[in-house]
């Protein structure tokens, strides 16, 4: 459609240098309110403290085991995945404001303002995760296995994560509005939830435990649980995804890739057209 | 006249069953600031968004700079800096931050962004709160924040989407002359506004839409002469109204409306009529004038007539 269209790779390096300036934008942020990374992680610090002393002192490991060490993958996991949450919202926000027709308005590199925003992601991701297991490590929980299972069990998480927040581009897009999307943040928890991440999934009824199962939380849990070699690793007759995590993991984060990545460019491209 | 640097012919563009314009023609000559008028609802904010890249015309086509907006749409891009109707900037930033952010993103490097991020707080009296987050300025520092981020690029065009919508008389005046500035340096702009003071003290020429149509246009004095002047009529008791508006309605052939509980205006037909005759026929009437006056029309009585409102619409 553009007539005189700049050589790719000229496009590509614009593309790439707005990303980093947009990522340098999250620093800028984090720089102004550090609270907000806080903030993010007060509901994982009460969870720890929640589960992990309160109703953990009534929860039986399968096989055994301390309960912290249980949790501790668990809430890896919904760390992850609040990725979903801070990414739309931030969108949204972005486009309710007028930010984004700004950018849209401006000869940037258009690709630039998506990627952006999920690598700023990524950024904060990164240090929430850091966080966290400083947590982790403060209650007791540990990996037992050593250095590549470790690494392996991070970049699983990071993978996915990564993933996951081109659902917060696609839905912040889609929604517009950030007042909408602050509405449906506390849908994260039961999402969660319904999970492997606190209890095991066995004691649920069929049709629940069917869902929890395949809930992508309980995949990457129970990847952390293996590299990590913490207790609750699952045995015996169970789901796929349970019995493969990696391979489940990696499924889940192509196709939230392959689904997500071409919507939400589509729909940044297409708004108001 | 210099050439235009806006051009829009035929524009149509509907969403769904509604239709935001129909057929926009706008010609905006360069150096020159263009107010666009309209009630809420006659496509202003439309008109605005297809200008700058931002939507696409169903039917019709405008250039900016001789480039098509939907075509050559990043050489319009560079050649425009747009301020919408809220503050798009980053909340969370400070205000350098914003322009820093913003002079990155439109490709200068670290030091030029830096050293123009500066020039602009400084030139527009924001340097004060530069290192504060933006989330604690107050209404108009926003808007002058927006409208200096559209200006790092130094664009050929400038589109204000109602640029002082909600803020008080003193941000207002200091949007407006920050707007002169710009004009003084030769930036076109492209203003819509809602208050007709804002049209009569900064527009060069006027285009009132309605209904997604350009229905009048001309400098304020040239809309202001299409409807003749106004004669204000006083009277010392109210009871005399009534023959007072008998009379002036013998005169001009219309009825003149009521804009005080003394106060009666109405619209003169062009030539004839003379302040003499009027007052002549008040007195043969019995009618005590406090007041009799010719005037020129305001621009909001332009306005209502051209867009046939009731309301006021402020």
């Amino acid at each position: 459609m553009i007539t005189s269209t700049p050589p790719l790779a000229h496009r590509l390096r614009w593309t790439f240098a707005d990303g980093l300036t947009l990522v340098g934008r999250e620093l800028g942020r984090l720089r102004q309110e550090p609270g907000e990374l806080i903030g993010a992680l007060v509901f994982p610090a009460i969870m720890v403290v929640l589960f992990g002393y309160v109703f953990g002192s009534a929860i039986q490991v399968p096989d055994g085991g301390d309960y912290r060490e249980y949790l501790m993958p668990g809430l890896f996991a919904m760390v992850t995945f609040s990725a979903v949450m801070g990414v739309m919202t931030r969108v949204a926000t972005d486009a309710s404001r007028g930010v984004m027709d700004r950018f849209r308005s401006m000869p940037m590199a258009r690709l630039a303002v998506p990627f952006g925003q999920t690598g700023a992601d990524l950024l904060t991701g990164l240090l929430m995760l850091a966080i966290m297991v400083g947590a982790g490590l403060l209650v007791g929980w540990q990996p037992h296995r050593g250095l590549i299972p470790t690494a392996q069990a991070f970049l699983l998480m990071i993978v996915l994560r990564y993933a996951l927040s081109w659902v917060g581009v696609y839905v912040g897009l889609a929604v517009k509005n950030d007042q909408v999307a602050d509405t449906m943040v506390p849908l994260f928890l039961p999402f969660t939830m319904l999970s492997n991440a606190f209890v095991p999934t066995g004691g649920m009824p069929g049709w629940l435990r069917f869902l929890a199962d395949w809930n992508p939380v309980s995949a990457l849990t129970a990847v952390s649980r293996e590299l990590f070699g913490n207790p609750g690793a699952p045995s015996g007759n169970v789901a796929w995804p349970l019995a493969h995590p990696v391979a489940a993991v990696l499924l889940w984060s192509a196709a939230l890739l392959v689904i997500f990545v071409p919507l939400s460019l589509r729909a940044y491209m297409r708004r108001g057209r | 006249m210099a050439d235009p640097i806006v051009v829009a012919e035929g524009l149509h563009k509907s969403f769904g069953d509604t239709h935001a314009l129909r057929g926009l023609d706008l010609s905006v000559p360069r150096g020159t600031v263009c107010g666009v008028l309209g009630p809420n609802g006659a496509g202003k904010t439309t008109a605005v968004r297809i200008l700058a890249t931002l939507s696409d015309p169903d039917a019709g086509h405008a250039r900016i700079a001789g480039y098509d907006v939907v075509r050559e749409a990043g050489k319009v891009r560079a050649r425009i800096g747009l301020a919408g109707q809220s503050a798009a900037v980053d909340e969370k930033l400070t205000g350098r931050g914003n322009l820093r952010m913003f002079g990155r993103l439109s490709h200068l490097s670290r030091r030029e962004a830096h050293r123009r991020a500066d020039e602009l707080l400084d030139r527009f009296g924001l340097m004060d709160a530069a290192d504060r987050q933006v989330a604690g300025y107050s209404g108009g520092m926003r808007r002058r924040l927006d409208l200096i981020t559209c200006l790092i690029l130094r664009p050929e065009v400038l589109f204000l989407d109602e640029p002082t919508t909600g803020l008080d008389p003193r941000s207002r005046g200091e949007i407006w002359d920050s707007v002169r500035e710009l004009v003084a340096d030769g930036t076109t702009v492209l203003l819509t506004t809602q208050y007709l003071d804002e049209a009569d003290q900064l527009a060069d020429d006027i285009a009132v839409i309605d209904h997604g149509q350009v229905v009048a246009t001309g400098t304020p004095d040239e809309l202001k002469a299409t409807i003749g002047d106004r004669l204000d009529v006083v009277v010392e008791d109210p009871a005399a109204l009534r023959p007072a508006a008998t009379v002036l309605n013998a005169l001009t052939g219309t009825d003149p409306t009521m804009t005080g509980a003394d106060r009666l205006s109405v619209a003169l037909p062009g030539g004839g009529l003379r302040l003499a005759d009027i007052v002549r026929e008040l007195d043969r009437a019995e009618v005590a004038a406090a007041d009799v006056r010719l005037r020129r029309p305001t621009l909001d009585e332009v306005f209502l007539r051209l867009t046939d409102r009731k309301e006021s619409v402020r």
